[in-house]
C-alpha cells in the first residue's frame, strides 16, 4: 500500500503535448478516478504511473520511492486492461499465477493465494478453463484476480468495464467498490464514463486536453464546477447553458436573454462583484428546473414544450425558452406534450455562473 | 425449386472447383502414371497414354540402384532443415523487433528487408558465388544453408510481423507488470501464441530450400554433394536423353516429405497465412 505523487509531468509525443504539467497527489487507500473524453491524457497518465510509458518531465513517487526510471515490473503495481489481456494459450490458474511465479514465489504459496483471490472473486470452478472458454464478465474477473493476487502497492485500472454490456457493468462496478473497501489498496482508475466517475471515485480528476481541469470529490465536482467543461462532462443530461446579459440595479443583479428573465439571489449576485464583463454564461443543470403553476416574472421561465423523453424514473423535456433551448426533469408524474406551454422555476441557489471568456466558475473557491 | 438450387450450386460451386481440381492434380497424376510404365508402353503411341497397361516397379529401382538418390534426399534434407532453422531464428527476432521495440529505424529497417527479397536470385548468385568461393565452401552443403537464408528471411520476417501484430500490446504489457523481463516474454507470451506462425513461416521455409534449384546449380558440382532437383535433372537428363521414368520417381518420393509436412500442419498453414489470433 502506498500513496501516489505525479509532479509536474508531462508528456510528448513528438509533436502532440500529451499531458501538461500534471500535478496529483493519490493518498494511500485512496480511489481516485481520472475522467474525460477520448484524447484527454487519462490513459497515458495512468501508462505513466505503470510504467509503460517514459516520461518526458516532471517526478512519479510511488511510496517514497522516485519511479522515473524504474522499470514496470520493479514498480510493485497491478493494471487491468481494457480488453483484460489474458493470456490465451494459459489456463486461468496459470493465468493468475503468472506474475507470482516471475517474482520466485513458493508453489505452495502460489497456490493459496491463487485460491484465495478466486474465492473473492467467485471464479474458484473456472481455475482450470482457458480464457476462450469464460464469458466476458468471467474473463474480467480473471483479470481481476491476476491484479489482487500480486498484493500490488498500487491497482490501476484502464477502463476495465466498457467491455461488458450495460447491466454487467453496473454490477462489476460495485463489486469493485467493495473489493477496494475490502483490500484497502490505492486505485486509480481512468474511465471515458461519468456516472462511472461519480459512482467509484472517492476523488474524481476531470481531464481534458492533457491538463487537470479540476480535482474533487464527486459531489464537489457536481455541485460546485470549476468550468464550463465540468459542469457540462459530469451529469446527464448535460447542464444546460446560455449567455446572458448582467442588468445591475443597485445591489439587485438580473441576468437577461430575449424575453428571458432570473433575478440573481444576494449571495450569487455577490460573485459578479469586480467582474467587468457584460455578459456571463448561466449553467442549470435539468433536474434544478421544475415545473410550477404560476409565472413569477424574474424567478420562473415561460417555456414551449419541443420533445418528451421519458426515462421511467424522470422526463426530461426539451424546451424553448426566450430563444434558449434548454432541457429539464419535470418529475414523472408530469404529463406534457410538445406544443404545450410550461413554466419552469430555476432552483436559484444551484445556479452556476460562469465567466464568458475564460469559462470559469465565478465565485468558486475550490479548486 | 429444390432441384433448381442443386443444379444452381453445381454449377457455380462444384464444376467449377472440379476443374480447378483436375488442372491442381493433372500434374501429379501424370507423375505418378509416369513412374509405373516401362519405356517400351511409354513412347508406344498406340497406346492410351492416360492408362497403365502393364505397370512395374523398374523405374523405382532405376533411381535407387543407379543413382545415389538417397544420398540427394539426405542432402536435402540437411540443407531444409537447418535453412528453415537459421532462417527462422533470425526472423523472429527480427520481426518481433521491428515490430515490437519501435526503435527509431524500425520502419525503414522492415521496408529495407522486404525490398532485399525483391532482388531476383538470378541476379544475387552471381556476388553470392563469390562470397562462397571466398569462404571455400564451394560444393559444400553449407554453402546453400548459408545462401538459403538470403530469400527466406525476408519472407519469414514480414509474414512474422503481421502475426506479432496482430498479438494485442496490452498482453506484453501486462506480462512487464507482472514482473517478466523481455527474453521471458518472448519465450512464455510471444512464441507459443505465434506457434501457427511459426509453422507456417517454417513450413514455407521447408518448401523454398526443398525446391530450391539455382543456388544449388550454382554452387554444387560434386555428384554426391547434390540436392534432389539438382541430382535428378543433372543425373537423370543425359544430353538431349530424358530417362523420364525414373526422373518422375524421383519426382514423386521427393513430393513425399513436402505434402507430409502440409499435410500435418495444414490447419496451423492457413490460421498462420491469415495471421488471426483468437482468443
Amino acid at each position: 500500500m502506498a500513496e501516489v505523487r505525479l509532479q509536474s509531468v508531462c508528456k510528448r509525443f513528438e509533436e502532440v503535448v500529451a499531458v501538461k504539467d500534471f500535478n496529483l497527489f493519490i493518498q494511500d487507500k485512496e480511489f481516485v478516478v481520472l475522467v474525460g473524453p477520448s484524447g484527454c491524457g487519462k490513459t497515458t497518465t495512468l501508462r505513466m504511473i505503470a510504467g509503460l510509458e517514459e516520461i518526458t518531465s516532471g517526478e512519479i513517487f510511488i511510496g517514497q520511492t522516485l519511479v522515473n526510471r524504474v522499470p514496470a515490473r520493479d514498480r510493485n503495481i497491478a493494471m487491468v486492461f481494457q480488453n483484460y489481456a489474458l493470456y490465451p494459450h494459459m489456463t486461468v490458474y496459470q493465468n493468475m499465477a503468472f506474475g507470482l511465479e516471475m517474482r520466485k514465489t513458493p508453489k505452495e504459496e502460489i497456490r493459496r493465494r491463487v485460491q484465495e483471490a478466486a474465492d473473492i472473486l467467485g471464479i474458484g470452478e473456472l481455475l482450470q478453463r482457458k480464457p476462450k472458454q469464460l464469458s466476458g464478465g468471467q474473463r474480467q474477473r480473471v483479470a481481476l484476480g491476476r491484479a489482487i493476487v500480486r498484493k500490488p502497492q498500487v491497482f490501476l485500472f484502464d477502463e476495465p468495464l466498457s467491455n461488458l454490456d450495460a447491466k454487467l457493468r453496473v454490477q462489476t462496478r460495485l463489486e469493485l467498490k467493495k473489493l477496494h473497501s475490502r483490500l484497502s489498496t490505492t486505485a486509480v482508475y481512468v474511465t471515458h464514463d461519468q456516472v462511472e466517475a461519480m459512482t467509484m471515485g472517492d476523488r474524481i480528476v476531470v481531464m481534458k486536453d492533457g491538463l487537470i481541469q479540476q480535482v474533487g470529490s464527486p459531489l464537489e465536482l457536481y455541485n460546485f464546477p470549476a468550468n464550463t467543461f465540468v459542469a457540462g462532462f459530469l451529469g446527464s443530461p448535460s447542464m444546460n447553458f446560455f449567455e446572458a446579459a448582467l442588468k445591475r440595479e443597485g445591489s439587485a443583479v438580473s441576468v437577461c436573454k430575449g424575453s428571458l428573465r432570473i433575478d440573481l439571489p444576494p449571495e450569487k449576485a455577490g460573485f459578479l462583484e469586480g467582474y467587468k464583463q457584460e455578459t456571463v454564461i448561466v449553467g442549470v443543470r435539468p433536474e434544478d428546473l421544475k415545473p410550477v403553476q404560476e409565472h413569477l416574472p424574474g424567478r420562473t421561465l415561460q417555456a414551449l414544450v419541443e420533445v418528451v423523453e421519458p426515462i421511467g424514473n424522470e422526463t426530461y423535456v426539451d424546451v424553448e425558452a426566450g430563444g434558449v433551448s434548454l432541457i429539464a426533469g419535470v418529475g414523472r408524474n408530469v404529463q406534457v406534450r410538445p406544443g404545450e406551454k410550461l413554466i419552469l422555476m430555476p432552483a436559484l441557489e444551484r445556479i452556476n455562473l460562469f465567466d464568458t471568456q475564460s469559462q470559469r466558475a465565478l465565485g468558486l473557491h475550490h479548486s | 425449386m429444390v432441384g433448381e438450387r442443386a443444379i444452381s450450386k453445381a454449377l457455380k460451386f462444384y464444376v467449377p472447383l472440379g476443374l480447378y481440381l483436375l488442372f491442381l492434380l493433372f500434374p501429379f497424376y501424370w507423375m505418378v502414371n509416369t513412374v509405373f510404365k516401362s519405356d517400351k508402353e511409354m513412347y508406344n503411341l498406340e497406346l492410351n497414354p492416360f492408362y497403365i497397361h502393364s505397370p512395374t516397379l523398374e523405374n523405382i529401382v532405376h533411381l535407387f540402384t543407379r543413382t545415389i538418390f538417397l544420398k540427394w534426399m539426405a542432402n536435402t534434407f540437411f540443407v531444409a532443415i537447418l535453412s528453415t532453422l537459421m532462417a527462422l531464428g533470425a526472423s523472429l527476432l527480427a520481426a518481433y523487433a521491428i515490430q515490437r521495440l519501435r526503435f527509431r529505424t524500425s520502419q525503414p529497417t522492415g521496408v529495407a528487408i522486404f525490398l532485399s527479397y525483391l532482388i531476383p536470385q538470378t541476379i544475387l548468385f552471381i556476388p553470392l558465388a563469390h562470397v562462397i568461393f571466398q569462404l571455400k565452401l564451394w560444393d559444400s552443403l553449407w554453402a546453400l544453408v548459408l545462401t538459403y537464408p538470403t530469400f527466406l528471411v525476408p519472407f519469414c520476417t514480414w509474414l512474422l510481423m503481421g502475426y506479432f501484430k496482430s498479438i494485442p500490446k496490452e498482453m506484453e504489457e501486462c506480462a512487464m507488470i507482472d514482473g517478466a523481463s523481455r527474453v521471458r516474454i518472448f519465450r512464455s507470451i510471444i512464441l507459443p501464441l505465434c506457434l501457427p506462425g511459426i509453422l507456417s513461416a517454417g513450413i514455407f521455409c521447408f518448401t523454398l530450400s526443398w525446391n530450391e534449384y539455382i543456388y544449388a546449380l550454382a554452387f554444387i558440382s560434386d555428384t554426391s554433394s547434390k540436392t534432389v532437383p539438382i541430382g535428378l535433372v543433372t543425373e537423370l537428363v543425359r544430353g538431349d536423353v530424358y530417362h523420364w521414368g525414373p526422373l518422375m520417381a524421383g519426382a514423386l518420393c521427393a513430393s513425399v516429405p513436402v505434402a507430409l509436412v502440409y499435410s500435418f500442419f495444414v490447419e496451423h498453414y492457413v490460421a498462420g497465412m491469415t495471421g488471426a489470433l483468437k482468443e
